[in-house]
């Protein structure tokens, strides 16, 4: 690359100098500093008071969960799309993508307006003269909401790892004599692992750190640590706080990323 | 005669309304090598399909060793495939690649390990159990497929234009190593192709096809000699394809002058079509011919002079050590046994393939 060519870049390094690096240095200062700048790590060590940890623990549960959902809805979708017709699964593709181009919040919003006691779902399910669904403000109501919206991010790297797969390698399987399931185990799954591991990170990362979901469809009865972290900053104005808590969330996301990094060496998730 | 091992019954298949294969039968007998030749989108990948179990026929049967396997599916077959692109299994190594069937036949470690060595021995590549595929070139993964086929000691192996992705030395080399572990193993290959040389130089049996119908089946020296119809006479080495009429048992009038033959049996004055390959040509001085024309063009080709000459309104292609230069008038003569007689193409798919040269 000339020089001159890496003046292109300039407009891109001001924007994260300014909207990422500046912002993480003081998420950095907050964090390590208490109310009168003196040096603390009490911010970090919060995270082990008991709502801190609770929050903590069942965000990382309900990330879990949603993400090992995704997971047994996408792998045989993304099973299927990698084998249909060029013509057909570009259509499929759009139908499960295209939810990901309204706004997430509206789409959040829906759901609670669906599940509500005196919603649309209950308002069919009274007209057929069937029970009632109470899943609003629960813990199932916020992994559905976060299945929802996170399910497009495990189909895809699901998909493009199983579409690389070539089909003469599964037929060479089963000429050597592997019945099906042997094939699925042996080859495929693990000829897959990139795209799952891409799918685990880009589902997980979301909603391990979500606090909309939870507000909207939890009704604030379950505390995430995204709430809570959410709470320091906008009402109780403990910036300190939720920096603290932030860092110690980052170090999940950096867990992850790094074990993405080594199994992902083709880079699955990186078309999103 | 040897034993027929496998009988293609009147398969017929076709996709998306597309014939691919037309009632096809086909016998292929024990350590035999066939060879299923022809040019792309002729049926020769999808009959090698049907053996293998890939793909079903919509109608007809395959019969493996005297019993009916067209529903069986191609884990429980007695044949192994080498496929085009290889297929290895890049998340194993060579060693595992090669174990693969051994395991699920729960074979004992001593014996898969042995087994390995030898299956890498026999194609040249020992001490490369712990490589991974993607280490390996081109040449070296077809053989580690071939190698991870044949440890099973299949009856029949498969093999679907393995060489095709190589380059010709290596091509070359692979063809003479496929024909010694053919006799080494004493196992039946089918082989899928669209390369003539090949066929010609590997097979006991060459099954010549078109569009889903065989054209010819015979040994490499009488589909080269004696073709049975323009298709296989063109897309078998070079030929010149001349329009004549049969005057009676073995005389032959071509271009408008009777020439000597050996073929009998196809009726007086029967329009035909003749075959003479260009080294069969002979072209000597104007005087000495049974007939006359001009040298048109001149090509060296290393081996031979390619020529054609300008003679009776037909242009005739000639291989000959011989030079005649361009414009030089030369007599032509072409021994009786050389002169191949067919009839006329009754469908397109016995039609010559137009081939610009």
């Amino acid at each position: 690359m000339t020089s001159k060519n890496k003046w292109l870049s300039t407009p891109y390094i001001v924007w994260s100098v300014v909207f990422i690096i500046v912002p993480l240095g003081m998420i950095l200062y907050y964090g390590l500093t208490d109310a009168t700048g003196a040096f603390t790590l009490d911010n970090i060590t919060a995270i082990a008071s008991a709502g801190h940890a609770k929050a903590l623990r069942v965000s990382l549960f309900l990330s879990l969960v949603s993400t090992l959902v995704c997971f047994l809805l996408a792998y045989p979708l993304a099973m299927i799309l990698a084998r249909v017709q060029m013509k057909r699964h570009n259509f499929i593709i759009l139908i499960f993508i295209l939810p990901m181009w309204m706004n997430f919040l509206l789409r959040t919003l829906a759901w609670q307006t669906l599940l509500e006691k005196n919603g649309v779902i209950n308002h069919v399910l009274t007209f057929l003269h069937l029970p009632t669904l109470k899943i609003i403000n629960t813990p199932a109501a916020i992994v559905l909401g976060m299945v929802y919206n996170f399910l497009p991010f495990m189909v895809l790297p699901l998909y493009n790892s199983l579409a690389k797969i070539d089909i003469n390698v599964i037929n060479a399987a089963r000429d050597l004599g592997a019945n099906q399931f042997y094939t699925f185990i042996r080859i495929i799954l693990p000829l897959s692992v990139p795209g799952i591991i891409s799918g685990i990170t880009m589902v997980f990362i979301p909603a391990l750190t979500t606090f909309v979901i939870s507000a909207l469809l939890g009704g604030g009865k379950l505390l995430l640590i995204g709430d809570v972290i959410e709470q320091e900053f906008t009402r109780t104005s403990n910036w300190h706080l939720g920096s603290g808590l932030s860092m110690v969330l980052m170090i999940f996301i950096v867990i992850n990323m790094i074990l993405s990094a080594i199994f992902d060496k083709d880079g699955e998730g990186s078309m999103l | 005669m040897k034993k027929e091992l496998i009988q293609l019954i009147d398969i017929s298949k076709s996709f998306d309304g597309q014939m691919v294969l037309d009632e096809l039968n086909l016998h292929i007998h024990e350590n035999e090598f066939v060879t299923l030749l022809g040019p792309s989108g002729c049926g020769k990948t999808t009959t090698l399909r049907i053996l293998g179990g890939f793909t079903s026929p919509d109608k007809g049967r395959v019969v493996f060793d005297g019993q009916d396997i067209t529903q069986i599916p191609p884990n429980k077959r007695q044949l192994n495939t080498v496929f085009q692109k290889y297929a290895l299994f890049t998340h194993m190594t060579i060693a595992e690649n090669i174990a693969f069937g051994l395991k699920i036949k729960k074979k004992s470690k001593s014996y898969i390990d042995d087994k390995i060595r030898y299956a890498l021995k026999l194609v040249n590549l020992d001490g490369y159990e712990n490589r991974m595929p993607d280490s390996l070139s081109g040449g070296q993964q077809q053989r580690i497929a071939i190698a991870r086929a044949i440890v099973n000691e299949p009856k029949v192996l498969l093999l679907d234009e393995p060489l095709g992705a190589l380059d010709l030395k290596l091509r070359q080399e692979m063809q003479y190593e496929l024909i010694r572990m053919k006799n080494e193993l004493g196992i039946t290959f089918v082989y899928v192709t669209h390369d003539q040389e090949e066929a010609l130089t590997m097979s006991d049996t060459i099954v010549v096809m078109n569009q889903g119908y065989i054209q010819q089946i015979g040994s490499p020296e009488s589909i080269y000699n004696e073709p049975e119809n323009a298709f296989v006479a063109d897309f078998i080495g070079e030929s010149n394809i001349i329009p004549a009429t049969m005057i009676e048992d073995k005389l032959v009038s071509i271009l408008g002058t009777r020439f000597a033959c050996v073929d009998t049996g196809f009726g007086n004055n029967r329009p035909v079509d003749v075959v003479i390959r260009p080294e069969d040509v002979i072209l000597v001085e104007p005087s000495e011919g049974i007939i006359q024309g001009v040298v048109s063009h001149l090509i060296f080709k290393g081996v031979h002079y390619e020529m054609e000459v300008q003679a009776c309104g037909f242009e005739w292609l000639v291989h000959s050590t011989t030079l005649f230069p361009v414009g030089k008038e030369v007599g032509i003569r072409v021994d009786p046994f050389n002169i191949q007689i067919m009839n006329k193409p009754e469908s397109e798919d016995e039609e010559a393939v137009i081939i610009d040269i």
